[in-house]
Order: C-alpha cells, then structure tokens, then sequence
C-alpha cells in the first residue's frame, strides 16, 4: 500500500512507514540536513529539515516525522526557511570563525548551509564555544570547539562500529561529545576507524595531519623518501579532482608523487600480494596442524587493536602477518634499502592510506626494529589530495607514469583488498594454489562480494569444505564475535575490514555522504580485477623474486621476523 | 558470569544487582554515590563493567543528572533552592552571601571538606521560601543575614562532635 | 487475608487461602456475602476509630511534610513530646502530611475526645506547652486556632471551613492531606480508599474503564491537558505482550509542589489511582518516577507500597481478580526534561533523558518498545473518585471543556503560601485574593506567574481569567503543572523572564539547535539588559539587535524545538515583554530596573558623612570596585560594581547605601 502525499503540491507516493525525507527527495526537492544519517536512528537534533504540514501547529522534522496518507508538505515555506535560517545562525555565533584555517574548509556542511541560506551577515552576537582541542591521539583530532552536536559520530561510533568510545555529556549548554571523563582520545577504547571523522559534517574531527612533516622530510635533501599507496586509493583520489566516482588514476598518482619528489613510488598492493603469500600460507598450516581456527585477517589496524581490547580471547586466532603496510615498510628498510645502498636511517617512509587507524598502526612499537619505524609517516587520501594541490599539480592532466620496482608490480588480488571481502578472495586463490598446485577454476567468489556487513560462503579446497566470511564495519565483527562464543555460528577464516563495506569506504577517504559513491569505487576495484592479466597473487614475479632473493619463503625465519608481529590485550577505558 | 572488579566498597553494591540490565544503571550509580558520596572514576569504570557499557556511556549519563557528583562533598553539604518562589524571594542574594562567606563557588567544597555548596532546582517548599538544606536539613525564610550564624552553628557542631 | 487485616476484621470467615475479593468493602461497610449486623456495626465502629471520631486519648498530629519541617515541625514535635511527658499527660502524637497552608506551618491538629478536631498554626516549640495543655483539657490557645474540623465551629471558635483560604476549594485529590497518617493503609481505607479499585476491578472491564475515564474528561494534570481516557485507549489497543504504566512525580517546575504534598500525605491515593490505570491498559508493571529532591516522600510511597501488597491491593491476584501489578519506584536524579515523557522513559531505561522525536507515541511503543501510558500524579489520583462516584459526578466540577479540579501551589510575595484545590474555572483573582490573601507586606500585585518555565505571567488586567486549559493559553500563559508564584511590585518582571530562562538554559537536555542554542541566546540578551557591565559580552549595538531578534528568535524557538519543553521555553519571554514593555524598554534605553530587582542594576554608593575609612568594604568587594585608603573616604567605581552588596554586609557603619 503506498501512501499518496503532497510536496510543495506535487503528489508523491511513500512506502509505509516512511519518513518524509525520501518522498520529498523524490519529489525533487531537497531539505538540508545536519544530523541525518542513513542506516543511523534519527534523532530529530538538529532540525534542518523541518518542513511546514498543513493542519499542524508546529514545524515537523522530515527525517522523523513517517508519512501519513493525504499529507501536505511545504518544504520551503517562508517559516520552515525562516527557522533553518535562525537554526544555522544560532550555530555559526558558536562558531570558531576560523574557516581558512580549518582542516575541514571547503567540504563543511555548516559553511555549504550558510551559503546556501544566504547568509551574509551575523545575526546573533558571537558566542564561541571554548577551545578544548584533543590531538593526544596519534590518528585523529578532535576540536570541540567546532562541534555542533548532530551525534552522527556518536552514532556511527555506537550504532556502526560497536565502539562507543565517545558520546554525549553534560547537559544543555554545556552538552559536548566526550570520551570517557573527559580525558584524552589516546587512553579511549577508540579505534582510531575515522568513521567519526567522515561522518561529521563540520572540522570538529579530522586526522592528526601529518603532511606537514612529510613536506619537510621532502625537503630535506639527507633524506631518501619514498611512498606506498593503498590498493583503494587510485579509486578514490580522483574524486577530490573532480574525475567521476571509481576512476583509476593509479598512473596519474604515481606521476603527481614523483612530482611532489618523492623519490621511489611503490604500490601497497604489491606488498597486499606478499601478505597473501604469508596469510594464505598461515592458513594452509593452521588446517593442517588444526588451528587455531577461524583465522582472522590481520590488515586492518583499527580491527586488531579491536580484538586487543574488547576480545581479546580471540587474539590467538589473529593472523600474524603484518598488514601491507608495515611489510612494506619492513622491506623497504631492509631489502631496499640493501639494493639501492642507503642506510635505512636515511630513508623517510610515506604510506598514502584510505585509513586514520594506520597513523597510530604506524605507531605501534612492534612495528619498528631498533629504534627505526618501519613506517614514518602515514598520509590518508584526503591529505595527499590536498598535497597535490598545495604542490600546483594538476592531476588531470598528467601522463600516467609506473610505479618504480622492485615493489611497483601487483596482481589484480592485491588490488581488490580495497574492497570488503577482497582480502578473502585473493587469499583463497592463493591457497587453492597451494594445496592443489593449481589456482581455483572459479576465481570470483561472488557471495563474499556486495555491500552486505556479513558475508558467508562454503568453498572447497582439494575436497576440503572451508566456511568463509567476510565481515566489514567492527560492530558486526562483534556480533560475529559473540555468536561464534555462543556457539551460533562454525567458521575457518573470516576476513575482517572495520570500516563498513572495507578500504573503500576508510575513515581516510575523501568526504562523500552517497552510498552510490562507495558502491562506484567497490566497482572499480572488480573491474580491474576482472581485465587483469595475474589475478592469484603468486604470479607477482616480483614477489617471487622477493622470495628468490631475500625472503626464501613464505613463514620462513626472515619472513617471522620482518612480515609477522604479535598482539596483546590492551588497557584501555572502555 | 561478569568479573567484578573495582573499589572495595562498590562491591556489595554491585553484587545487589545481578544480571542487571542498563535499567539499573542509574539507580546503581545513586547507591555508589550513597556509599562513596561521589562516583570516583573506578567506580563510573566499575559499574559499566558490570552492566556491560562503555565506560563513555556511563559517564555520558551520570553527567546528564544534577544529582551526580565527580569529587567529594564537605560533611555539610548546602542546597540552596533556586526554584521560582525562593527566587522572587531573595535566594540570589542568599547564594551570594554564602559564596562570600564560605569563600567557595556554587558546586565546589571547601578546603577544609567542610561545607560543600550546591544550587539545587526547586526543593518544593516554596511556601517557606527561601529555602536552603544542610545535610537534609531544611531551613525556611532566610535572609543573607541570618546565614553567618546558620554555617557558625554547623561550625560548632563540628567540634562538638569532636570532643 | 493478612494478618494486619484479621486484627480488623474479626467477623471475615474467609481465610489466607480464600480470600475474599470485596474485603475493602467489607472492612469498612460490613461483610458483602451474608447478613451480618453484628458485623456491619463492628466495620462501622472501627471506621470511626480509624478516623479518630472515637476514642478515649486526645491525639496530636503534627504535619511534618517537607514543608512543615522546613518551618521547624521537627523542633515542635521534639517539644510536644518533651511537653506531654512532663505534664504526663497521656496523648497519641501521630505525624501527618501537609494541610496545605504553608504560610501557617509548622501546623499541629489537636483532637479532643468527644469534643471535636482543632488546627492550630504557627505552632513553634515554644508553643508546644499550650498545646499539650489543651489536650489535657486546658484552655484552648484560640491565637494559635485556624480553625475547627466539621461542618460548624463552636460558638467563639472560627470553623476551619470558614477560614479564606479553604472556604471556596474544593478538595478532592487532597482530600486526606493533613488529616490522615499516610504511614499507615487503615487510614486511607477507613476513608473510602480502594473501595473505587475493588469495584472496578468486580464490574469492569479495562475497555469500560477507558470509556468511563474518557466519558468523565479527566485531562492529564502535568501540564498537556490531553484527554486521560484517550491515551489509555490508545495503549489498550496496541497489541504487545508487556505494556506498562508510568506516574510521573518528576515534578520539575519550579514553584510546583503537589505531587510532593499529595505523596507525603496520602500516598495510596495515588497506589489506587495507578491500579487503576494499570488495570485498563492492562499493565502488570508500573512505575513511579520521583525526583530524588523528594526523600520524605520516596519514603513514604516504598512503605505505602509494602503495605498494600501486604493487604493484597497490589501484588499478584489484586483482590482476586486475575490482575497482577507490580509498583516499582525509580528515583529520578535531577533533570528537568525528564518530566517529558519520552524523556522520562529514556531515564528508566538507563538512559541520558533527551526526548525523542514523537510518533510513535509512547502509548504504542515506549519503555523497553512496549506500549506505556505516562499519567502525571495529580492525574492519576483524581482516578479514584472519576471511578468510585462515576464520571457524571467528577464532570460536574469544573468547567465544559476543562472537568474536576486542579491543585495549584501558591507561593511568592503573597500572604498565604500553599497548597489550594479549587474547581477548574475559578477565577486567578479568587485564588490570589480570597485564597491566597492577597500579596503579602502591603505591597501592590503585579503579576502571577503560572505554568512554570512553560508559563507566563498574568498581570492584574487579566486577572478575570478562569483557570482551565483553554482560557489560560488565550493570555499567552498555559496550565503547566500548576505553580502560581506571585510577584509584587518589587519584582522585576525582566529578572524573572532572565531567571526561567537561565533555568531553561540549564535544564534544556541540549538534543535541538533551537532550543539549546535559540534559549542561549535569548538569555544573553536577557542577562545583557539586566546588568550594567557589558555582559556576555555584548556591546551596546549588539544590546539592541539582540533586543530587536528576540521576538522573532523566540518564535523561531517554538517552531522548530524538539520537545513541549522547548517549544515553550520563550514562553516567560514573551509573555513579560507582552505585558511589561515598560520595563524591558528601562532596562535598555535607561539601563535602570524600575523595581529594583535586578542586582546589576543597583546603584550603591558610599556616604562620606559615614564612612570612616576603615577598609572592611574594600576587602569584601569581589570586583575591586571600592577606592580608597585607610582612614579616607572610600568611593565606589560603577562601572566596575556589580551590585552584590558584599560592601553592605561588611560596613559596620551604615555608611553603604542603595539608591
């Protein structure tokens, strides 16, 4: 039964139980919003969207208020414009008004709002909010000052990630975000995900920028600098220039890189075939000598510190590889280092990451050997975009350039690791191989593929049934978690991405609200994947060569030691 | 089976609560602050723990309530009405008059521990306007001049009790 | 049946295992299942016993309601008791709830056997010896006399129903309060209670118990005004398995004490009002949410509660009936949104109290996503006379479209304080005038603020108007909970749209832009007008644009607010710059606050004639206003003086003074 309403006079039709929203964007008319968010509970906070109904008093949210048959919406009614207006000036006078300064400048909803409302002069004297700027933590900054409390990163943190390290307190005006007593981001539960930072729609979140330390080891002519790229980000970056959702600009990058002098380009899938090498092999050894299973993938770092803090009792079951990054870095102060003669003390390592949880990855004392981080500096998507602009590049116009070897070849398994669910099917491929000495004759495990936050999928591997998942966002990860306790659910390797939908969708990834636009970036990386000439992460001959020449072989004593970390419960306040 | 876990005395508190829901989150923090007089960070930790909630969330909550406190009160603890009869009635002047003389800002303890002062919203004895309470002790129609001789007669009970 | 019971009821032949399902009516008018005069006439005796019209000892009940206390009832009780025993005069000393007049506490109810009952008020400790001498059979203190119980006074002693302030109410939900021992069930069922629960429960269904409750036009009582009756329908016909009831005593209104009052002093009213309730929505759970400022009265609902389990009026098989319920009590800690009932309902589960966005209502999913009716107090114990005399009966009080009474507290600068009851319709001018004896002091009426922060101030020219949920909203003020502060001339009317609205500053739960930031904003204005200093900041341009925004953000603000709390919060705003534009406009073309109340806005300075240079101001002052030296004239700065008066209180020579 759909339910006729009118918009503005035009009738529309909603479906039970629907919220006003979606037919008045239906209808063709768009009500701003600041504290909506799709899939999250509405809490009618901010109230942007109201919208005048014939017969009713007041105004009505149209994110909250579900359509009822023979309604009549204004949606711009000089009231409800009149009230958004009042509501957007009320925030602006607590406003810091720092926008050239602020991380989040030109992709601000608040300053979209102002705009659009036409607001050109201050209505309400200026009121700021006091500065309480949190950067203890080594991923991400939080900056009060700026919040205007929609509690979409409070929801996405609780609701989404099953986190819940920030929410709500105190009251009235005195109502902020916070982390447990106030205290510091650092000695939170937070895992550093960025999903927050994504959500907000104004600077109050933002990563710890660390572009100001790579642009100075660039310049510092001591230092050989070299950089990595993740699998997902040739996907995205593009769309901070203004190149359609989902366009490769793998070749584009890898020019604006070493335009920016950075002095060696190597790709992160590169080395995600070289984890797939060593997990695929963990895999093949844990069946055989019986567990501990279900194997975790280990690659994203908020999951890991995930595990370490509120479950910790499946920290054996976490795979040991390090994640791309860190075996890269790994190799790239050693193997490389070797062959191009530099002592590794003098080599600056950037990783370009769709992800904020790599800043404090990067950070963690394991990963470093003598003194030395494998890692130096960890970019996300958003602050390389804002390098090359900085730098006066012009991506679009650029020849597309390789990266350099020897960790610049990748199979098209590496690739999809941006993916959820990617990571389980290039290792599948990859142990298929080896326990059959052929790779699988179906390559696109297509169950584990899609959107979906659990996905399950039966395989058989020389007459071996394997029960896979794929599971992307923590909060479902936990949910897995506690049904395998209960006994609910019999699994041999589950892949493990913390932000929903995986890399593409990374707390480091430029600003977009439009499911349609991860679903856009998910397609790209299958499409590479599907016209690529080495699919199984094996056939990376320069990751064989890597063996030949340096590592021996997968879960060797050299591979234990550069590609492997360990984990252990974490103290937090949680 | 939850580990309990945190300061001594939340203990039997806690244990009053088995298998509690989030429900009793808000009774179970007014029993520790009963026992503790204030929620002391293990406990706010303590009591999340038993009830399964980010210790964020508790925080989140127990900051919502006027009735939460964060440090410990003095052993004479003043509430002082603000409700609207007690206001049109001089209660301003009597906050005043008690921030001057205990040298201590509303929702502060003194040095001393032994006044803590709290505005509170309207005890409902607006007919005796205004109204203060110490320790649970309602004085009625106050004037800021009377309250020297009120905190002095606490003063002295205080060394009475020690003697 | 309980032992408590078979101590009464000595002519029951039932027993613990079949208990009789109309023991309420029995105790008190006889056994129901046989003809038994023997019986009956032993009901009827200790009906009278209970209510004190027989007995040998005098009693003496002292009303020790937070209220009383506050005015020393503790310390005349002590006296009482020290007083009876030195004269060793026997007397049963019983502790009651409040009467109602506040202004007269500590109030003290003497009964003489065979003579009749007496209230006496201000009855301090020093009085107490005149009172014991009166139960002895001395003189009777006729200064200290309200009044005498029933329906005629003795021929030199004034009737208590005679006296102002009780003459035109009409006292329904407080008809016990003062006058019974609400520590104890007999008390209140020797008055008639439960007798209304045992019969619905016989001869109704929950369906016509709705009927009923709607046919009688019973409103809610906290302030909304919606139809009791229809919101029962509501949840009643939501299909779920766990439906629950919810009295909300988290009476936040400043200035609002009833619920306070009619729990302290007749708590089962409302335990039968909620069985009640319960039983027609069919709800075998309820609860009481009660603010913890309210300890006496937490008290004394926990023990009302124990024993009416005790007596099986609540509990499992309530009188035999099939219907279970179960009364759980959570103490609210201190919020004022929580009055709000999908903010209420958040606060049971554990939650932070911000309202959520309505539909669903909370009659179809509300605590825990079950259905929930939320009924204020003063509403649910109006159920047991709506039931036990029939919704005709209850509709005749009251006006066509607002029925029954409603229980206002009058305080502020009048000259009897307290607890009233009046039928809806009555006029503000009798409740402040008659009932309330005018303002207090001999000063002149300047307005009567009604409704809370959600409230507005009447001022004398709108006096005339009639108390119901339609009339009030006509003068921009509404029902609200019902508090009625009364300001007189010395009231600054811009003070007190400054005081709600800090209060709404510091009560908004801060969910919705417009009313977390909208109330900020209109409190600096508020707060820029009523001090001397630049104030929040503001400059004298900005002063005036802000003065200019108010009205249009204060509309803004009902518009667009989340919850009723929010909506009404510009209420005291606009409803003193409706009436008292005078004073706004001294406020900010003249920087002066006519009547003086506002503290900012004082002018102290310093007699040269009288000031002996002595310094004690100087080290008092918390601005570093106050120049001078030792032994010299000292001055006062006033650009920097906030008008505290910290220098009066220090000089010790009169020399300080207020302009």
């Amino acid at each position: 039964m759909k339910i006729p309403i009118t918009v503005n006079g035009r009738t529309v039709e909603a479906e039970p139980g629907e919220m006003l929203l979606a037919p008045i964007r239906r209808a063709g008319y768009s009500v701003p919003t600041l504290c909506y968010g799709e899939g999250m509970t509405p809490t009618g906070a901010c109230r942007l969207c109201v919208v005048e109904i014939e017969g009713r008093s007041g105004l009505a949210t149209s994110c909250a208020t579900p359509a009822e048959a023979g309604m009549e919406v204004l949606t711009h009614s000089p009231r409800a414009v009149e009230a958004r207006r009042t509501i957007v000036e009320l925030l602006l006078a607590r406003h810091p008004d720092d926008c050239l300064y602020c991380a989040r400048h030109g992709f601000c909803r608040l300053q979209d709002l102002a705009e659009d409302l036409g607001i050109r002069r201050r209505r309400f004297p200026a009121d700021p909010l006091p500065t309480r700027l949190d950067i203890s933590s080594p991923a991400i900054a939080r900056d009060p000052a700026k919040c205007i409390l929609c509690g979409k990163c409070v929801r996405v943190c609780e609701e989404i990630q099953g986190v819940a390290a920030i929410d709500f307190s105190g009251r009235g005006s005195e109502t902020r975000i916070a982390a447990a007593f106030d205290e510091g981001m650092n000695i939170s539960s937070c895992v550093y995900c960025g999903q927050c930072v994504r959500a907000c729609p104004t600077g109050a979140l933002a990563e710890q920028d660390s572009t100001g330390r790579v642009l100075e080891a660039l310049q510092d002519p001591e230092l050989t600098v070299v950089v990595q790229h993740a699998p997902s980000i040739s996907v995205t970056l593009g769309e901070e220039f203004g190149l359609p959702a989902g366009k490769d600009v793998d070749g584009l990058l890898a020019a604006a890189l070493r335009r920016l002098g950075f002095d060696r380009v190597f790709d992160t899938s590169f080395s995600a075939d070289l984890t797939i090498m060593e997990e695929s092999s963990e895999l093949v050894r844990r069946l055989e000598t019986g567990g501990p299973l279900p194997l975790l993938t280990s690659c994203s770092p908020g999951w890991i510190k995930f595990v370490e803090e509120f479950h910790p009792r499946f920290i054996p079951h976490l795979s040991t590889c390090k994640s791309p990054q860190q075996m890269l870095g790994a190799v790239i102060k050693t193997h490389f280092a070797k062959l191009a003669g530099i002592v590794p003390g003098k080599i600056f390592s950037v990783a370009i990451m769709p992800c904020t949880a790599k800043k404090f990855e990067a950070a963690r004392p394991e990963m470093a050997r003598e003194g030395l981080p494998d890692i130096d500096a960890v970019l996300t998507t958003r602050e390389i975009a804002r390098m090359i602009r900085m730098g006066g590049i012009d991506l679009a116009r650029l020849e597309p350039e390789e990266s350099d070897p020897p960790f610049g070849e990748r199979t098209t398994a590496g690739k999809i690791f941006g993916a959820g669910g990617g990571v389980m099917e290039a290792a599948l491929r990859n142990a298929h191989y080896l326990l059959t000495g052929s790779p699988p004759e179906r390559l696109e495990l297509k169950e584990i593929r899609g959107p979906a936050g659990i996905k399950e999928a039966e395989v058989e591997i020389a007459g071996r049934k394997l029960r896979v998942a794929a599971v992307s966002g923590t909060g479902n990860a936990r949910r897995v978690l506690e049904e395998m306790e209960a006994g609910l659910r019999e699994l041999d390797f589950i892949e493990v991405m913390t932000c929903p939908g995986g890399c593409v969708n990374g707390g480091g990834q430029p600003y977009t609200a439009d499911p349609e636009t991860i679903r856009k970036r998910v397609r790209a990386l299958y499409r590479l994947d599907r016209s690529g000439e080495r699919r199984v992460s094996r056939e990376n001959r320069s990751i064989q060569r890597l063996y030949r020449e340096f590592l021996g072989e997968p879960l060797s004593e050299k591979s234990h030691r550069l590609l492997h970390t360990a984990y252990s419960p974490r103290d937090v306040t949680k | 089976m939850k580990v309990k876990t945190g300061p001594e005395k939340i203990i039997p508190i806690l244990a009053a609560y088995p298998e509690a829901g989030r429900d009793s989150l808000i009774p179970l923090l007014q029993d520790v602050q009963e026992a503790e007089g204030y929620l002391s960070r293990e406990a706010v930790v303590a009591v999340g723990r038993h009830l399964g909630l980010p210790a964020g969330k508790v925080y989140g909550v127990a900051t919502f309530y006027n009735q939460f406190r964060f440090s410990p009160r003095g052993r004479y603890h003043i509430q002082v009405c603000r409700g609207t009869a007690c206001h049109v009635r001089g209660s301003g002047t009597l906050l005043g008059r008690l921030e001057r003389e205990l040298k201590i800002a509303a929702g502060e303890t003194g040095r001393d521990g032994l006044f803590s002062l709290e505005v509170v919203s309207c005890i409902g004895a607006c007919g005796l306007a205004p109204v203060i309470s110490v320790n649970g002790e309602y004085h009625g129609h106050l004037t800021g001049d009377d309250i020297p001789a009120l905190l002095e007669d606490y003063r002295n009970r205080e060394t009475d009790e020690d003697d | 049946m309980t032992d408590r019971l078979r101590q009464t009821v000595r002519y029951c032949r039932h027993t613990g295992e079949t208990p009789c399902p109309d023991r309420v009516a029995c105790l008190t008018g006889g056994p129901l299942c046989r003809e038994d005069p023997a019986g009956a006439a032993a009901a009827a005796d200790w009906v009278r016993r209970v209510r004190r019209e027989t007995g040998e000892k005098p009693v003496i009940l002292v009303g020790t309601g937070t209220c009383g206390l506050a005015a020393g009832a503790g310390a005349t009780l002590a006296a009482l008791n020290v007083e009876l025993v030195r004269r060793k005069q026997e007397a049963e000393l019983v502790e009651v709830g409040c009467l109602g007049l506040c202004s007269s506490e500590p109030i003290v109810d003497l009964v003489l056997p065979g003579r009749g009952r007496y209230s006496f008020g201000p009855v301090t400790a020093a009085d107490a010896g005149r009172i014991a001498e009166a139960a002895g059979g001395g003189e009777i203190p006729a200064d200290l006399l309200i009044g005498r119980h029933g329906p005629s006074g003795e021929a030199d002693l004034p009737a208590l129903a005679d006296h102002p302030f009780f003459r035109s109410q009409t006292r329904i939900v407080l008809a016990n309060c003062g006058l019974i021992d609400p520590s104890r069930i007999e008390e209140y069922l020797a008055r008639g209670g439960y007798r209304a629960l045992g019969e619905t429960l016989k001869n109704r269904t929950p369906a016509e118990v709705c009927s009923l409750v709607e046919a009688s036009g019973l409103r809610g009582r906290g302030g909304g005004g919606f139809l009791t009756g229809k919101k029962w329908r509501i949840a009643l016909e939501t299909t779920a398995d766990r439906k629950f009831l919810v009295g909300n005593a988290d009476e936040g209104d400043p200035g609002a004490f009833m619920d306070r009052a009619v729990i302290e002093g007749d708590p089962h009213r409302l335990l039968e009002g909620m069985a009640i309730a319960a039983y027609a929505i069919r709800a075998s759970k309820a609860y009481v949410y009660i603010r913890a400022e309210y300890p006496l009265a937490i008290r004394r609902l926990k023990e009302a509660i124990r024993q009416a389990e005790e007596l099986g009026l609540l509990g499992s098989n309530i009188l035999d009936s099939g219907f279970n319920l179960e009364i759980a009590v959570k103490t609210g800690a201190g919020a004022f949104v929580c009055g709000e009932e999908t903010a209420l309902i958040g606060s049971i589960e554990g939650k932070r109290g911000m309202p959520r966005p309505r539909p669903p209502y909370p009659a179809v999913s509300g605590l825990f996503g079950c259905p929930t009716v939320v009924n204020n107090v003063e509403t649910l114990a109006n159920l047991p006379d709506v039931l036990g005399r029939g919704p005709e009966k209850f509709r005749a009080v009251g006006t066509e479209n607002s029925a029954g009474t409603k229980v206002f507290a009058l305080s502020g600068k009048i000259a009897r304080t307290g607890l009233v009851e009046v039928a809806m319709g009555t006029r503000l001018e009798e409740i402040v005038f008659e009932i309330g004896g005018g303002v207090a002091g001999g000063k002149k009426f300047k307005a009567v603020q009604i409704g809370g922060p959600s409230g507005g101030c009447v001022p004398v020219q709108h006096l005339g108007t009639e108390v119901d949920y339609v009339s009030l909203k006509t003068i921009g003020a509404m029902m609200g909970s019902g508090g009625l502060v009364v300001m007189d001339e010395d009231t600054c009317m811009v003070d007190v749209a400054r005081f709600f609205l800090e209060f709404i500053q510091r009560e908004s739960c801060g969910r919705c832009i417009p009313c977390r930031e909208g109330t900020r904003q209109l409190l600096r204005t508020l707060e820029s007008i009523t001090s001397r200093r630049e104030a929040a900041g503001l400059n004298p341009l900005q002063r005036f644009q802000s003065v200019i925004n108010l009205k249009k953000l204060a509309e803004t603000i009902k518009d667009a607010s989340l919850c009723g709390l929010g909506q009404s919060s510009p209420n005291p705003v606009l409803s003193t710059l409706n009436f008292f534009r005078e004073e706004y406009e001294a406020h900010v073309y003249e920087r002066r606050c006519p009547s003086g109340g506002c503290v900012e806005l004082r002018t102290l300075r310093i007699d040269p004639e009288k000031c002996v240079g002595c310094t004690a101001c100087v080290a008092r002052c918390p601005t570093g206003a106050i120049k001078g030296t030792a032994k010299k004239m000292h001055y006062i700065l006033l650009e920097k003086c906030v008008g505290c008066g910290a220098c009066l209180e220090a000089c010790r020579f009169g020399a300080v003074e207020r302009e």
